[in-house]
């Protein structure tokens, strides 16, 4: 890895420096969620994270996020130690957690409403301009109950996308999501990454999402949560339907399975 | 995949083909059923009584109860009316200010849950019929003690059913609002109260049936009006019909607070019904 003071090469959007996370679980013993995680995350690279449950994966998001402070090493932002949530992040949950009691255009505002206490005009326009994106014009004064499962998490979405974040962090977002649903969502995403390029950190149990999103995938490995193997997808942009009957796209995913197998028959 | 589109074509043609006087009657028998039930046991409870001939101050019959009802003039009634009202709403209303925010505390703080959750327990674990009187002897005449019964009786529900909504927002919302950097008070207000109210007023609808016994409880122990002192009163003078007819009124009150409480819910939260 290059040394800090190397200025050749652009500054990475996110550098994760030997980052490691104990918790101590209820019982008392100690779980090493992260140990000794290093790794850098360009401009706009769409990065997604795979790894068995509990490799730490939303512990690594959390800790870019500023939700949860490192017990060793440090993530940096733009070169800047994280030490508290910062406004550039978009976060895009498991579940849409949108707020019943609020329609569509509410819930995507209600980050600068819960934080500012109001909504300007701008805000609001640009919810209308992300609705749109997300290919929900229509639903702008629905609640949340009247939308499908995969409407609702392009409500979430767009949320996290209201404030313009250089950085976009998922955490499994499409995971409660049925199969069909899902490469939708898959595609979707892509194209709104393509409209509106940002740095990606994109965790996933699924290893063909992972490989038809990622530029790159890090591969964990569980307890400690480790980087097992950093793979250049190398597949070619745009990402279609095709994309997925590439020879390549199945080399990858093999291999990604056997890493991923071989780990867990050892655990 | 064809036999049950065929099969529930037919039985909506059964349905709708006898669409004569006999099926509007049918009809209507079926909608009435309940405040028929209700009246053929009036009939069966006025006939048994007359038949068997039970002496009216064991089981008066309901004609006997409207009687009696009537004997008593209607502002006396109103009296009694407005003082039990009074004690349970403000007894009520004690317990909501008190119980929500004390809630808010509970679910927020691990210490106050650890040390006042307790006695709360111990609290609502004490007969409160048999501390009711002496909550009198210690705070004396007027409307004090009967409203502190009564908001003794309602508040815990209140209180056991907000912490477990505002337990029940979703931790993904509560680190949105983290990494938001909103304050606390924030994050109670906009997220964690609303995502508790259907918890609130499922307690409100216990509680506001609570709050009507609490009063009577309380009225039981000391008073000098009120319709839990009107049933002890007459009953002392085997004026038994009396008593029923203020019984039927406690029970009409109750369902009518009952019912405001959940339009109160349908018409200000309507989102926070169950989807029927």
């Amino acid at each position: 890895m290059a040394p800090h003071d190397d200025n050749d090469g652009p500054r990475p959007s996110i550098r994760f420096n030997n980052v490691g996370q104990v918790f101590t679980s209820s019982d008392g013993g100690v779980i090493n969620a992260l140990d000794g995680v290093s790794f850098d995350i360009h401009k706009h690279e769409f990065i997604a994270v795979i790894g068995p449950s509990g490799c730490g994966k939303s512990t690594l998001l959390r800790v870019i996020a500023g939700l949860v402070r490192p017990t060793s090493g440090r993530a940096e932002i733009y070169g800047l130690p994280v030490t508290e949530p910062r406004e550039e992040i978009g976060i895009v949950f498991q579940q849409p957690t949108l707020l019943p009691w609020l329609n569509v255009e509410d819930n995507i505002t209600f980050p600068m409403k819960h934080k500012y206490g109001r909504v300007t005009l701008e805000e609001k326009q640009r919810a209308q301009e992300l609705l749109g994106t997300v290919g929900l014009r229509d639903f702008a004064h629905k609640r949340p109950s009247e939308l499908s499962g995969g409407m609702q998490q392009r409500v979430g979405i767009a949320r996290a996308l209201l404030h313009d974040p250089d950085i976009l962090l998922m955490d499994e977002p499409f995971s409660a999501l049925d199969a069909l649903t899902r490469d939708e969502m898959s595609f979707e995403l892509l194209r709104i990454w393509t409209e509106r390029p940002k740095t990606v950190l994109f965790i996933t149990h699924s290893i063909p999402e992972a490989l038809l999103l990622a530029d790159r995938i890090l591969v964990m490995s569980a307890r400690p949560g480790r980087i097992r193997e950093i793979i250049d997808v190398g597949l070619p942009r745009p990402r279609t339907l095709k994309t997925l009957s590439e020879p390549r796209f199945h080399e990858i995913a093999n291999h990604i399975r056997g890493q991923v197998f071989s780990h867990a028959v050892l655990a | 995949m064809k036999s049950p589109t065929i099969s529930a074509a037919r039985s909506s043609a059964m349905r709708s083909s006898p669409e004569s006087a006999g099926g509007a009657l049918l009809r209507l028998l079926d909608r009435g059923a309940p405040v028929l039930a209700a009246l053929l046991l009036l009939l069966i409870w006025e006939l048994g009584c007359r038949l068997l001939d039970v002496p009216v101050y064991l089981l008066p019959p309901p004609s006997a109860i409207v009687e009696g009802a009537l004997a008593v003039s209607p502002s006396s009634w109103g009296g009694h009316i407005w003082a039990t009202l009074r004690v349970s709403l403000l007894g009520y209303a004690l317990a909501v200010m008190i119980g929500i925010p004390l809630a808010v505390a509970l679910a927020n703080s691990r210490l106050l849950s650890r040390t006042l959750y307790p006695m709360l327990v111990v609290v609502q674990s004490t007969p409160i019929v048999a501390v009711a009187p002496i909550i009198v002897v210690v705070l004396g005449a007027g409307d004090a003690p009967r409203i502190v019964i009564t908001f003794l009786i309602t508040f815990f529900p209140i209180v056991v059913s907000t912490v477990t909504g505002l337990m029940s927002t979703p931790p993904e919302l509560l680190e949105l609002s983290r990494s938001l950097g909103a304050s606390r008070w924030r994050e109670i207000r906009n997220i964690q109260l609303p995502f508790a109210v259907p918890h609130i007023f499922s307690a409100l609808r216990i509680s506001i049936t609570l709050a009507i016994i609490g009063a009577v409880v309380a009225e039981f122990v000391a008073a000098e009006n009120g319709l839990g002192f009107f049933i002890a009163f007459s009953t002392s003078f085997f004026k038994v019909p009396q008593a029923f007819a203020a019984l039927a009124i406690l029970v009409t009150i109750s369902l009518i607070l009952f019912r405001l409480v959940a339009m109160i819910q349908k018409w200000w939260f309507p989102w926070s019904l169950p989807k029927s």
